[in-house]
């Protein structure tokens, strides 16, 4: 049956937020496990290791996004688990954030001159003591501004697990549309509601960027 | 796992596949074509424009930028109809699909125009140039060589990101591999052939930009 959008719908997309605020967050701590392990790689003086980070955020970021979903969404299904559609989603957006933020991490580390790695190799620290005492201490400043940049992009991306019936803001839209039947209004708020979450963090990104390069 | 792989009932659907990869290339090459045009025009707009084309600049590009494009899409295919613009669910894409990269790419290509130094310009002017010829020749060209990188880059995800219009029901290779699936019931194979498809069009995408470079930029 087809009833008025109310405030009460606007009410039941604002805490859909909470379900696209949570992802956010299972993504970004699953990637950034991954994405420390890629950066590391990535940055580490010998060859197979940078290979295979190459090989990972390239085949990572040559597939779409909504396909990485459907492939953990089904495949895992083949392999005997049935998992929901979080699990699934929370999988794919790991896997996902992983290479980006394994992308942006490198490249924070690789940012730290050579010659602060050699300090830390001359006092005898092997190669994950040196990152972990002198580089990543120094690297963690250049890396949260882009950090905090790539998380919009990750809000704006758990979108794409309304796909495979995870219900968050944008699949909590497609059910009130339904229901309603006033999409552009229904989108449109969506859109809004995105937008605060996305653009106080763009902002704030860019705020960070700034003091970053007043410091130095 | 007693699970067989059987790509061959995937294989037998070529068609459909091949129809798909057809409508994804035209409508990544359509939307960067168009996405370009847009993005190079509003960050001009950003950047040497009047003050009220740059703050309409900046609503554009930041409102586009901070929404997800699925969201975008819908409003646009579904929502429109509600104030009485109805569109097939091919244009619905190439329109949303050419507003979001032409936020995307005006931010990149400003960042660019912000990298021409002042004298630069200045050195143009004094050589007797007109205006549209000192953007183009001192301008336009460096600044684009300067973010080259970071632009193709932007253009591959847009290719992969036209994945997302298949949720309008457009026929491209997304949407193909959903078909497949529903008559064949084999998900995890179908996915796996068009995830393959779509990691080799990005890697000839990004030799096919290397190549471009050269040519472009060659001096």
């Amino acid at each position: 049956m087809i009833r008025e959008l109310s405030l009460t719908d606007v009410e039941y997309l604002l805490l859909a937020m909470r379900w696209t605020i949570a992802l956010t967050a299972l993504a970004l701590a699953g990637g950034g496990t991954i994405g420390l392990i890629v950066a590391a790689c990535g940055a580490s003086g010998r060859m197979l290791p940078r290979y295979l980070a190459r090989g990972y955020v390239g085949l990572v970021q040559g597939i779409p996004l909504l396909v990485w979903l459907f492939l953990f969404y089904f495949g895992l299904s083949i392999f005997g688990y049935n998992l929901p559609p979080w699990v699934a989603a929370t999988l794919g957006f790991s896997v996902y954030a992983g290479a980006f933020l394994g992308e942006i991490w490198r490249g924070a580390l690789l940012s730290i001159p050579k010659t602060q790695w050699e300090a830390g190799r001359s006092i005898g620290l092997t190669f994950i003591e040196q990152l972990r005492h002198v580089i990543i201490p120094q690297a963690i400043r250049v890396a949260i501004p882009p950090t905090v940049g790539f998380t919009v992009q990750l809000v704006k991306n758990t979108s794409l697990a309304a796909v495979i019936g995870f219900v968050e803001l944008t699949r909590e839209g497609q059910l009130t549309t339904a229901a309603t039947y006033q999409p552009f209004a229904v989108y449109l708020i969506v859109a809004a509601l995105y937008f605060c979450v996305c653009y106080s963090l763009s902002r704030y990104a860019g705020a960070l960027e700034r003091s970053r390069r007043v410091a130095r | 796992m007693a699970y067989t792989f059987q790509f061959r009932d995937v294989f037998a659907q070529k068609a459909a596949i091949v129809d798909g990869l057809v409508l994804t290339l035209e409508l990544s090459a359509g939307t960067i074509v168009l996405g370009f045009a847009v993005g190079v025009l509003a960050a001009a707009a950003l950047v040497y424009g009047k003050p009220w084309l740059r703050k309409a600049a900046g609503v554009y590009v930041e409102s586009i930028r901070n929404t997800p494009l699925i969201v975008q899409l819908f409003l646009v295919f579904f929502g429109l109809p509600n104030l009485g613009v109805t569109l097939d669910a091919i244009t619905a894409s190439m329109i949303t699909l050419t507003i979001n990269l032409g936020a995307y790419t005006a931010e990149i290509v400003r960042a660019g125009f912000e990298s021409v130094p002042r004298s630069q310009i200045e050195a143009g002017v004094s050589l007797g140039m007109t205006g549209p010829q000192v953007f183009r020749h001192v301008v336009l060209l460096p600044a684009l060589k300067n973010v080259y990188p970071s632009l193709t880059s932007q253009f591959v995800l847009m290719m992969l990101a036209t994945s997302v219009v298949s949720q309008i029901s457009a026929a491209e290779l997304f949407h193909a591999g959903s078909i497949i699936q529903s008559r064949t019931f084999r998900d995890f194979e179908v996915y796996t052939v068009i995830a393959v498809l779509y990691l080799a069009l990005s890697l000839l995408m990004r030799a096919g930009f290397g190549v471009c470079y050269r040519i472009f930029f060659r001096r």
